[in-house]
């Protein structure tokens, strides 16, 4: 049994429940426990690294420090949770003057962190750790004939960590191979969604979900597939705004990967959160039951 | 003492980043070519760069390019001289809200500062109130809009009614108060 610091972060505890609920029942299925940090924070997201940087790497290093006290290597399903905690812990590593800094601050809290976890995001604990073998072994119902438009958007791959491929990304694909569905090509899957500018600049945002629409209709997508809730909430519940922006008509169901895989595994679709969508998940109706 | 020059100063504020520094650009374009919110900004990313090594600090300051910057990476994992372009834009954007300068209009900056004190309050962040800081410079049409958005959502159960606080919050704020002296709210 595999473990990990569990760090939902704050959009799956609303916005974003049923990533929360799909993360929590697949992993179950494929022997993954994720044991929630208990008093998590906010990581701060891409907005406070506008207005202090050094307080910013700050708030991650306090849910670091929590993964680390329980040995545990940091599990997270948002992709901003996942690039503010992998790359303050990438800076805490090799800058011991700012590790020192913030240990100060994190004395108040009881904590201290050494740099001993990874970070991981959830895909990549399904993709790396679990692995697409084990996966296909435990595939109960096959997704066949549901044609996936797979979405990484950015900060899943970006920046780039090490020397991995970040313009030609192709795991979310085997991943849906994987459970039987079959990944349409996508040319946009690696264009931002514009969820940070959805407030500063609404128009523009509205522009890049239009596009990302058009495309995935384009390539004659069922559904398209997400591994970050502000992705998903962006994509999927400003659709009607689009529409009426742009006098389009689009309906284009947004759903998490975890709740596919789940699906895939037999896990029902309630379970998953199936049905809180406000684009309807029509074209999942054949394998909910 | 030499009061340094805005490109400096600029440069000082990327001391964090592990890109190159903006001398090193070659004025080629692939940032402006890539951004996906180009099409929005006054000047394009390329353009800002020149800017700032030209020392053209009230232009820069008071363009609203950096923003408009989304935050994805693409500029910077395409940098033929690795420069990191959207750290650039993060440092432009704290040298703003802290000499207080920006273009007028712009909702980014009331938002970022709202954003960091309601996590400040609670160590979380709830969606209801960082829609305030953006309903004072909407319209009508997008007021009802975002209503409309937020009933649908509410009825799915997706939208928190109460804001959500962690539990050693008197540990958390004592914490944040030792990397920056703010008044606790």
């Amino acid at each position: 049994m595999k473990e990990y610091a569990y760090f939902p972060g704050c959009s799956l505890e609303q916005i974003g429940l049923s990533y929360n609920q799909s993360s929590v029942e697949t992993t179950k299925v494929l022997g993954v426990e994720l044991k929630e940090l208990e008093d998590w924070n906010c990581c701060g997201a891409t907005t406070y690294f506008h207005v202090d940087e050094l307080l910013a790497y700050t708030l991650c290093a306090r849910n670091l420090a929590m993964a680390e006290k329980d040995s545990l290597d940091l599990v997270a399903p948002c992709s901003a949770c996942y690039k503010n905690s992998y790359f303050t812990n990438k800076h805490l590593r090799e800058d011991p003057d700012l590790a020192d800094h913030i240990n100060y601050a994190l004395e108040e809290d009881d904590l201290s962190y050494s740099g001993q976890i990874e970070v991981k995001h959830l895909m990549e604990v399904f993709y790396c750790d679990v692995g697409l073998d084990e996966i296909r072994d435990k595939v109960k119902k096959p997704l066949e004939g549901l044609k996936v438009a797979p979405y990484y958007g950015c900060q899943i791959l970006r920046p780039k960590k090490d020397d991995e491929d970040v313009e030609q990304a192709e795991f979310f694909e085997e991943l849906m191979s994987a459970i039987g569905a079959e990944p349409v090509p996508y040319p946009l899957k690696l264009k931002c969604c514009g969820g940070s500018l959805l407030i500063s600049n609404r128009i523009a945002a509205l522009s890049m979900v239009r596009n990302l629409l058009q495309n995935a209709e384009d390539n004659n997508a069922d559904v398209i597939a997400t591994a970050c809730p502000m992705c998903q909430v962006n994509l999927e519940c400003y659709q009607p705004q689009v529409n009426q922006e742009f006098g389009t008509k689009f309906q284009v169901p947004v759903v998490y990967f975890t709740q596919l895989m789940g699906l895939a595994l037999g896990i029902r679709g309630k379970k998953l959160g199936i049905g809180k969508e406000i684009v309807a998940a029509t074209p999942l109706e054949p394998y909910t039951t | 003492m030499v009061k340094p020059s805005f490109s400096d100063e600029i440069a000082n504020l990327l001391h964090a980043s592990h890109g190159n520094p903006l001398i090193t650009c070659i004025q080629c374009g692939t940032c402006s070519g890539t951004c996906p919110a180009v099409d929005y900004m006054d000047h394009t990313p390329r353009r800002i760069i020149g800017m700032i090594r030209a020392n053209l600090k009230d232009e820069v300051l008071n363009s609203n390019t950096f923003w408009y910057c989304a935050s994805c990476y693409h500029c910077t994992v395409r940098c033929p001289a690795q420069i990191d372009i959207a750290e650039t834009m993060y440092a432009l954007k704290r040298y703003s809200i802290w000499k207080r300068v920006h273009q007028e209009g712009l909702v980014g900056p009331t938002f970022s500062e709202t954003f960091v004190k309601t996590i400040l309050r609670s160590g979380r962040s709830f969606e209801p109130i960082l829609a305030t800081s953006y309903l004072f410079s909407a319209g009508v049409r997008e007021l009802i809009q975002e209503g409309v958005t937020a009933t649908k959502m509410m009825l799915k159960g997706r939208l928190p009614m109460l804001p959500p606080r962690i539990k050693r919050l008197d540990n958390f704020k004592r914490m944040v108060s030792r990397v920056i002296p703010l008044e606790a709210e």
